[in-house]
Parts: C-alpha cells; structure tokens; sequence
C-alpha cells in the first residue's frame, strides 16, 4: 500500500464485514510513535481464526476466510520497528461483549515508515459504503484531536443517509478544517 | 467551521429527495474496494465516479456502491456497471481519468467505452 490510509481503510473493512455497529478508528501520535487501532463490536474470532489472519499462510484453508489486509498491515508497521497485536472475542464467548481491538505500533522516524496520506479520504470511503453502519474517527497528535462520530451525525441526519453527497461534502469539508487546525504546526496529511 | 446546525440545513433541504430516490431504477455502478482494489487506486476511481456523477446532475439516476474482490485482481481497479434490461459492463486498470469519460460517454452517452472494457484489455 503506498499510504498508510488506504490500510485503513482495508482493514477497517474486516470489522464492517465482522457485522459491527460501531468501527472506532484511533489515531495517537506521541512523538515518533503512531498507534493505530481499530476498536469494533463485530462477531470476533476465535483464537484460530485470530492467528490464521496474521499469518495467511499459518493454514490451509479450504475456504478464502482471509485475505491479505492483516498481513499487509502488519508489514507496515514490523517495518519500522513496530509490531502488531489482535485482541478479540467472539459472540458466542461474550454475547454481552464482543468484537476485535487491532493495534498496529509504527516508528515514524524509521526511513521505511509509510507516509499516512488522506486518512479523511479513507473514512469518507468507509462512510460511502457503509452508511448503515457507524464510525468513530479520532486522530490525536500532540495533545491536539480530529474526531468524527456518526451517531451524532446521524441524530441529526435522522433519515438523510450519510453518503448523500451534500452530507459528504460537509464531512470532507469538516475534517479537512480540524486537519488545518491540527497541521499548523506541521503534519502530513496528503492530498488526493 | 462545519457545524452542526449547517448539517441540518442540508437535512432540511435533502429530506424531500431521499422519497424520490426510493423508487428509482436506474444505473448501477459497482467499485471493487477489496484489498487488491485498495493497494491498485480503487479509492480515487470510487471518489472520481461519486463526484462525477453528481457534477452531472446523474445522481437520480446513477448509484455509485463499493463491493468486495470480484476475482480479478490483476485487473483492478476494477469498475462494474450494471443497467437495467442490459449486460454488465466490466471496465477494468481504470483511474479517475478513464471514470471521468466513462461518466460522459456511457453513463450520460448512452455508449460504452469498449478500449476500458475487460474484453478488449485482456485480449
């Protein structure tokens, strides 16, 4: 992947298609560290199923349960000295408490860290094919946030879909002034 | 800022649309946004067709939705389109350029843009 948002948006897929009512996409930054973690409340994975995804080829699978997201996140990240770490439990596990937490550890200093690129592309995306389901966006670095949360947009929307295109221009046009606001004191959101 | 209260002034103005656009058959564009769509540069194809069609004014009659792999990564970005009463059209290697004319010549054309299309790529 040559952005770190199109991974995003791939793996945030995974929890979408895991059947979660809410996606949490968190960005932190901390000096030369970047967490990203998706934080669902979808069906889960059994223990199996949660190695089978970060080593595709941990198996051999007779049906294509798994693909190649997982792995290529985990490169990203491994790449920089980072690592990677699935949490997750399943439905029948916990009925009451559910679904996958993702965390992917990057060194932004390492000369082989990917450049994140347009996240608020990728969740305008996530939003354009889902807008069914919702997603918490939340990006901090240095103490200083962009967030999006659809349930409170969608309080107001009430019935207008979120993928109208009047309401996606307002989103794109919402991030795009926090990200102003957070890049002042440099930053590298891209363009697409 | 974008605020809140601007959001419910598009709600407003949206809420009569949202009745009419229930009953609409019309064209069906389909995105492959799997992981080989994703890495290819399915994502600036699916935003390029979003903005396009509603540029033209093709937003009653025109859907834009992602999918998953449709089987031919090799091909990717790879763009499906389907119409009523016709056969599928399967455009494949697209970017936001070639969505563009697919825009204007097949969606709002009428003609489909055969140099894009599977069967002439893959020959």
């Amino acid at each position: 992947m040559k952005e770190l948002s199109l991974n995003i948006l791939d793996v945030a897929e995974n929890s979408v298609k895991a059947g979660a009512s809410l996606t949490q996409i968190l960005l932190t930054e901390e000096g030369d560290v970047l967490k990203l973690e998706f934080v669902d409340d979808g069906c889960g994975m059994s223990e199996d199923v949660v190695r089978s995804v970060i080593d595709p080829f941990y198996t051999t699978r007779t049906t294509r349960k798994v693909g190649m997201g997982i792995p290529l996140l985990k490169l990203a990240c491994e790449q920089t000295g980072g690592n990677l770490e699935i949490s997750s439990t399943t439905a029948d596990a916990n009925p009451e408490e559910h679904g996958t937490h993702v965390t992917a550890t990057f060194y932004t200093d390492h000369i082989d860290f990917t450049p994140l690129g347009d996240v608020s592309a990728s969740i305008l995306t996530l939003i354009q094919g889902h807008p069914d389901t919702d997603f918490l966006f939340r990006h901090e670095r240095n103490g200083r946030v962009v967030e999006l949360d659809t349930r409170e947009l969608r309080e107001v929307l009430e019935d207008v879909p979120l993928n109208s295109y009047d309401v996606m221009e307002w989103i794109r046009g919402n991030l795009q002034e926090q990200y102003e606001e957070l890049s002042e004191d440099g930053g590298y959101n891209g363009e697409e | 800022m974008k605020s809140l209260a601007e959001l419910q002034a598009i709600k407003n103005r949206m809420k009569d649309k949202v009745v009419l656009r229930d009953g609409m058959e019309g064209a069906r564009v389909v995105v492959g946004m799997a992981t080989c769509g994703i890495a290819a540069g399915a994502r600036p194809v699916l935003n390029a067709f979003v903005e396009g069609v509603n540029k033209e004014g093709l937003e009653g009659k025109v859907t834009v939705t992602q999918t998953g792999c449709i089987g031919i990564c090799q091909y990717e970005p790879v763009v499906e389109v389907f119409e009523p009463g016709k056969e599928k059209v399967t455009y494949v290697k697209m970017n936001p350029d070639k969505a563009k004319e697919v825009i204007e010549k097949h969606l709002k054309g009428g003609q489909v843009v055969s140099e894009y299309t599977i069967g002439t790529v893959a020959v």
